[in-house]
């Protein structure tokens, strides 16, 4: 089953049993045993961003017109480089996975550290989306700590919102003014902000992963004896880049 | 090639042609990059065209072809046991479950309440939030009533 | 041949799982997942002490009208004001340590963590350090619960229902961490069977070869996989709104109470098929054993374990008849409702004909299995009564509701989990309890229990609401509410004690308990194939896999105390059909 010929012979022993764990009988059944387990947990992570996906669908059945208003504030640009950087992060990831098969050892580096780059493009760009939310006040606000950190808790920045949505007309066709429209349209930042921060957070930990599997790798645990680990992280994070898939459309691409 | 010992009876893939799990074909892993790309770019450009409700539609069918083929050929599914599949899938059916049940119902209600009429005061300020499902409630058997409009009695 | 392994299953080995390390270090780091099935079981064991407290209390406080020991110028509570604060958060605690510290782990982490490998002939779960992590995943939720008691408490129920936990300035936020916490303890537990069960099953066990107690506990695990993240996400948003005031629960922002419900129930209810589905699987071992007969419809037994994980999803609104979902919505909620109780009456109908005509051996987990059917039988069909829509607008908040669920999980899960503790005590601790103060104590958790709830189904009919601090009211128009509450009181303390009880023989058996055979009670499941305790590794080569139920290549040996391979090369005639 090994490939005997792509390691030296002392290798090769050492990549059969240095990680293969007691109650397994042979590095096959590990390695699907991990697959099964890493799946499984995909699972639960798409019941977990499905609640989130609920609450979406519940709140933009009830109040389209919402959404519409607060697409304006998001750049589609940056969330299409975003989701392209991810899509060819996606792809490295997927290289790097064939590279361990492969056991080129470089390949696969080459493909890890360009994944991880890519992932702090991702965060990067985020940060950029973030922070122009946070200058004109459109996070969340009333911390629950306002008691104790008064400065926190402020007010967003109205005048930015009306002038935007001055330009716009009334998407629910209901008349209403402009400043019931600047009310509602708050709430749909409580909603971005909850979905691509949690996104992002899986991408903080998917960054995580893939340093412990860049570190391995350096060390030289990895060929095509034994790759599994460089599978299941590559499985989380192709995840991570389906649910940015969603997430796209749903909150930049509203017509 | 050996047969791993005391396999379960069943459950463990067939390995790949040749030696070793299957190895997914650099060309391939190219190719499906460039249709992602391509159908990011189309959905994007989808956008500039109003469409009404399709709009939803035609956005949600392109990210899901996009997703199937992230879990087809990156997370390669196309090659492996057929139980990771199932195992995805069941995930999938059961939030399309989730979501649906809950969006029939609030559906169905939606139309009885309109919170923004009456709570929010000239000033912006919330008053009381009104109460939930206050009067008679009837089986809601027009849904497309209008927003806004209260239902009999 | 049969000799020489009777003789090596006849005495505790000398080195088994609890001797083949020593020292602290070698509990709090271990792998083996028979010792973190132990430390699980001593921990939700003092959760079941902490919560079975609460409950005390309560009752001491509801066996007579008005303030009794709350609000009574006594320690809990100055004023009938305070007193009713401090009842809500008593119940409320009570019910959380209860579901998230004893049940939902309960039978699958403390029981079927050490026996599901050994089931199965093999040396361990599929991820041992995911197992070891479960536990201490469960360890910090614990300890954010203890945070909670000892820093203002909770008081909004154990169902944290928006608008009021969203408002409150109880300790929402650390409960909700701690339930988050847990849930994740839950999911790993999940992921670990369902792996463990498809890829470390010996050669030729088949799944329909496996015994049912692992078919209950892979339904189960399907479940903890699919139905718990959406507690994780419901915990999240929660907090999301105590925090950051998203709006997604406050009307007054443009959100939705009852959205709230739908995400909380989602889980909720799939969760009690959690609590139920391992328990069921226990005591179709037990029954079949101890009638000493070939379990009846082993594959109907099987299957309505998956039935009963699937069709559970799809009834969750039955939960929420009267908080304002739709009347279409309802009424579907309704129709699925009954549908679930289908398979689990199968089963019922299943024990009770492997029963028939069986030889019945009366030791204490049988006790606690025919209790079970009877209680569990009661509690089901108590919740047909729920699940009719027009009926439970009636009964919902009532007591019934509170009699109903106590009789599943009470007289369901905890009577199957003190069934299996019984019957897999030899397994884990290498000693015997004494059998007749266990079938005296059965005895009396049964009249005991019955003594507690059943008044509780008349006190609902009657109108009692439940979370009510003070039933004066009633009392004065009624005195049979009084006089049902006392009883329900009475039964309470009965009750604690018969579980003092099980608990002092229990730990005795420790000290003094005569050492335990191989196979005290003539199961033909691999766990008796190795001795009590087990070696650290279970088997030292796969065992041979045959029927589990097939008891007639077994008999009793006197002298050991417990049952050997029958020594007569002639297979004994066949007495039982085999189904």
């Amino acid at each position: 089953m090994t490939d005997a010929k792509a390691l030296p012979p002392e290798e090769a022993d050492a990549g059969h049993h240095r990680f293969l764990a007691h109650h397994f009988d042979s590095p096959e059944q590990q390695f699907y045993t991990g697959k099964l387990g890493m799946w499984l947990f995909l699972t639960t992570e798409i019941l977990f961003f499905g609640g989130l996906f609920c609450a979406y669908a519940v709140y933009r059945a009830n109040h389209p017109d919402i959404f519409v208003d607060g697409h304006h504030f998001l750049s589609t640009a940056l969330g299409a480089t975003n989701t392209a950087v991810l899509i060819f992060s996606s792809l490295t990831m997927a290289w790097s996975v064939r590279s361990a098969q492969l056991s080129r050892t470089r390949g696969l580096i080459a493909c890890l550290v360009t994944t991880l780059v890519c992932a702090f493009v991702f965060l990067g760009i985020k940060y950029v989306e973030y922070a122009e939310k946070m200058e004109h006040g459109l996070i969340p606000n009333r911390i629950y700590f306002e008691r104790l950190e008064p400065r926190l808790a402020f007010e967003p920045d109205e005048a930015y919102l009306r002038e935007k949505l001055s330009h716009y007309a009334d998407p629910s066709a209901a008349g209403e003014d402009l400043d019931l429209r600047v009310r509602k349209v708050r709430i749909f930042f409580g909603i971005y902000f909850c979905m691509t921060g949690l996104h992002a957070l899986h991408v903080i930990a998917g960054i995580g992963v893939i340093l412990w599997i860049l570190v391995r790798s350096l060390k030289g645990h990895f060929s095509s004896a034994y790759f599994g680990p460089v599978d299941y992280v590559g499985l989380y994070w192709h995840l991570v880049d389906l649910i940015w898939i969603y997430l796209f459309p749903l909150l930049y691409l509203i017509h | 090639m050996s047969e791993p010992t005391s396999s379960p009876t069943q459950g463990e893939p067939a390995a790949g042609r040749g030696s070793g799990p299957h190895v997914v074909p650099l060309a391939v892993l190219v190719a499906v990059f460039a249709a992602l790309i391509a159908l990011t770019y189309l959905t994007v450009a989808a956008t500039h065209y109003d469409l009404g409700d399709w709009n939803l539609a035609i956005a949600m069918g392109i990210a899901s072809v996009k997703a199937l083929l992230v879990a087809l050929y990156f997370m390669h599914l196309r090659y492996d046991h057929p139980l990771f599949a199932l195992i995805f899938a069941a995930g999938l059916v059961f939030v399309f479950l989730f979501i649906s049940l809950t969006l029939l119902d609030t559906l169905e209600y939606q139309s009885d309440t309109d919170p923004w009429a009456d709570t929010l005061t000239r000033s912006g300020e919330p008053q009381t939030p009104m109460p939930l499902r206050s009067g008679s409630r009837t089986l809601n058997t027009n849904p497309k009533r209008k927003r806004g409009e209260l239902s009999a009695g | 041949m049969e000799k020489e392994i009777a003789g090596s299953m006849s005495t505790s080995a000398t080195d088994n799982y609890l001797t083949h390390s020593r020292g602290l270090k070698s509990w709090l780091f271990t792998l083996d997942h028979k010792r973190i099935g132990v430390m699980y079981l001593v921990s939700i064991m003092t959760a079941l002490a902490v919560g079975g407290f609460l409950a005390m209390l309560i009752r001491v406080e509801l066996a007579a009208p008005g303030p009794t020991i709350m609000g009574n110028n006594s320690l809990l509570g100055s004023d009938p004001a305070a007193g009713k604060d401090i009842y809500n958060q008593i119940f409320t605690l009570h019910g959380a340590v209860m579901i998230f510290l004893f049940i939902i782990p309960g039978v699958p982490a403390a029981l079927g963590n050490f026996v599901l490998p050994v089931m199965l002939g093999a040396k361990d779960v599929a991820f041992p350090r995911l197992n070891l992590v479960s536990y201490y995943l469960w360890v910090i939720g614990a300890a954010f619960f203890l945070l909670v008691l000892v820093s203002g408490g909770l008081d909004t129920g154990w169902t944290l229902y928006a608008p009021y936990s969203t408002s409150t300035d109880t300790r929402v936020l650390s409960a909700g961490l701690g339930v988050f916490i847990l849930g994740f303890s839950s999911i790993f537990t999940g992921l670990n069977f369902i792996a463990t069960v498809h890829t470390l099953r010996p050669p030729g066990m088949t799944w329909f070869k496996m015994p049912l107690f692992v078919w209950a506990l892979y339904a189960t695990a399907v479940i903890q996989v699919l139905a718990t993240p959406v507690l994780g996400i419901t915990v999240l948003l929660l907090a999301a709104e105590l925090l950051f005031k998203v709006g997604i629960f406050d009307p007054a922002l443009g959100g939705d109470p009852v959205l709230f419900q739908h995400f909380f129930w989602f889980y909720s209810h799939p969760a009690v098929y959690i609590m139920i589905l391992p328990a069921m699987g226990i005591i179709s071992e037990t029954i079949s054993v101890f009638s000493r007969k070939h379990i009846f419809g082993y594959k109907f037994i099987a299957l309505s374990s998956v039935a009963i994980a699937l069709l559970g999803f799809l009834v969750w609104g039955h939960h929420m008849f009267i908080s304002g979902q739709s009347p279409l919505a309802s009424m579907i909620f309704s129709a699925l409702t009954f549908s679930v109780s289908i398979p689990s009456a199968i089963k019922v109908f299943n024990w009770l004909a492997t029963m028939y005509k069986g030889s019945i051996q009366l030791d204490t987990p049988m006790c606690y299995a025919l209790s079970f059917i009877l209680l569990f039988g009661i509690g089901g069909l108590t919740g047909l009564f729920l699940g009719a829509l027009s009926v439970d607008v009636i009964l919902h908040d009532t007591y019934f509701v509170v009699a109903h669920f106590h009789y599943t999980m009470m007289g369901g899960t905890l009577v199957a989990f003190l069934a299996g503790l019984h019957y897999w005590w030899p397994k884990i601790t290498g000693r015997m309890f004494n059998n007749r103060l266990g079938q005296i104590a059965a005895l009396m958790v049964f009249l005991s229990f019955n003594l507690t709830f059943f008044p509780q189904f008349l006190l609902g009919t009657r109108g009692m609401p439940r979370r009510y601090f003070d039933y004066s009211d009633l009392s004065k128009l009624d005195s049979s509410f009084t006089l049902l509450n006392l009883h329900s009181s009475v039964g309470a303390f009965l009750l604690g004690g018969a579980m003092v009880l099980t608990l002092s023989y229990l730990v005795h058996s420790l000290f003094r308990g005569r050492p335990a055979p191989a196979n005290p009670w003539g199961g033909n499941s691999l766990e008796w194939h190795c001795s009590s305790p087990p070696p650290h590794d279970n088997f030292a080569s796969p065992p041979a896999v045959g029927d589990p139920y097939d008891f007639t290549g077994l008999e009793y040996d006197p002298d050991l105390g417990g049952y050997v391979p029958r020594r007569r090369s002639v297979p004994a005639p066949e007495t039982q059909p085999v189904p």
